[in-house]
């Protein structure tokens, strides 16, 4: 029973979805955490596209006035900014 | 170099802006939307060129995101031009600016292959420093409207990533 009730305990809570918001080139929050297991969802409100992207890693188009989603794998902490707009900057910490 | 012969625009400003000097020291905003207007229209045409002319798979790339950019905020202008019932006015830093561009054009023209890219790329750093330049220093600060400046300062953002792009794709032909 006790062994039970620890593996349950234990079982990863329900992925939650972590909401980025872009509007004028900003990511907004710009540092967001997650676990692993999470989704990002990035809702861009503007006119023109951008994409999240993690030099040597992963990238998630986001279409103009549209959404991109990942959902995260791996715990760490990463820098991520926009291929097409390198001024726009985040910061993304997963733990496990 | 290769913007040489654009000068710089916001020579080109100072130049246009002496007609008006009595008048008005500032452009006013009909012509500050016909020349934010404009810059757009001239980085989509050497985005078309470089979409045609080069075998570099990160400049055409390059050149694809500058076409659809400009052409986004190029609508988004017309929009709100529309909307506030504004008519863009022909000026001569606009026609300035759109005879140097088709110099500019030219020039590239006659070159092929790893020239073409470096030249292309090294006046697209050039050319999005000048109109942020201008942006920052003239043509936002001149803007009455609220709404226009608001556009403005959003294409200047969108514009310093460009820059930003530029760069770095200028180092990977190095
Ligand atoms: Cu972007």
């Amino acid at each position: 029973m006790v062994a039970l009730a620890l593996a349950f305990s234990a079982s990863p809570a329900l992925a939650a979805t972590i909401e980025v918001t872009i509007d004028k080139l900003v990511f907004s929050p710009a540092n967001i955490e997650a676990k692993v297991g999470d989704t990002i969802e990035w809702t861009n409100n503007d006119v023109i596209a951008h994409t999240a992207t993690v030099k040597g890693g992963w990238e998630v188009a986001i279409p103009p006035k549209s959404k991109g989603r990942i959902i995260v794998k791996t715990a760490g902490a990463v820098d991520y900014f926009c291929r097409f707009h390198p001024n726009m900057k985040g910061r993304l910490e997963v733990s496990p | 170099m290769y913007i040489r012969s654009i000068a710089t625009l916001a020579a080109l400003l100072l130049v246009s802006a002496a007609p008006y000097a009595q008048a008005a020291e500032k452009p006013t905003d009909p012509q500050i939307a016909h020349i934010a207007y404009t810059a757009g229209v001239i980085d989509i045409e050497a985005a078309k060129q470089a979409i045609k002319d080069s075998k570099n798979k990160e400049v055409v790339d390059f050149a694809k995101d500058m076409e659809r950019d400009h052409e986004a905020v190029n609508k988004q202008a017309l929009d709100l031009l529309k909307k506030l019932k504004v008519k863009p006015e022909d000026n001569a830093t606009s026609q300035a600016l759109t005879k140097a561009a088709k110099e500019e054009r030219a020039k590239l023209a006659k070159l092929k292959g790893a020239d073409f890219d470096k030249a292309y790329i090294e006046n697209e750093v050039a050319y999005h420093k000048q109109v942020n330049g201008a942006l920052e220093t003239l043509l936002i600060p001149s803007a009455s409207n609220a709404e226009l400046k608001s556009l403005l300062e959003t294409g200047l953002k969108i514009f310093q990533g460009h820059q930003q792009h530029a760069e770095h794709v200028a180092g990977m032909l190095k």
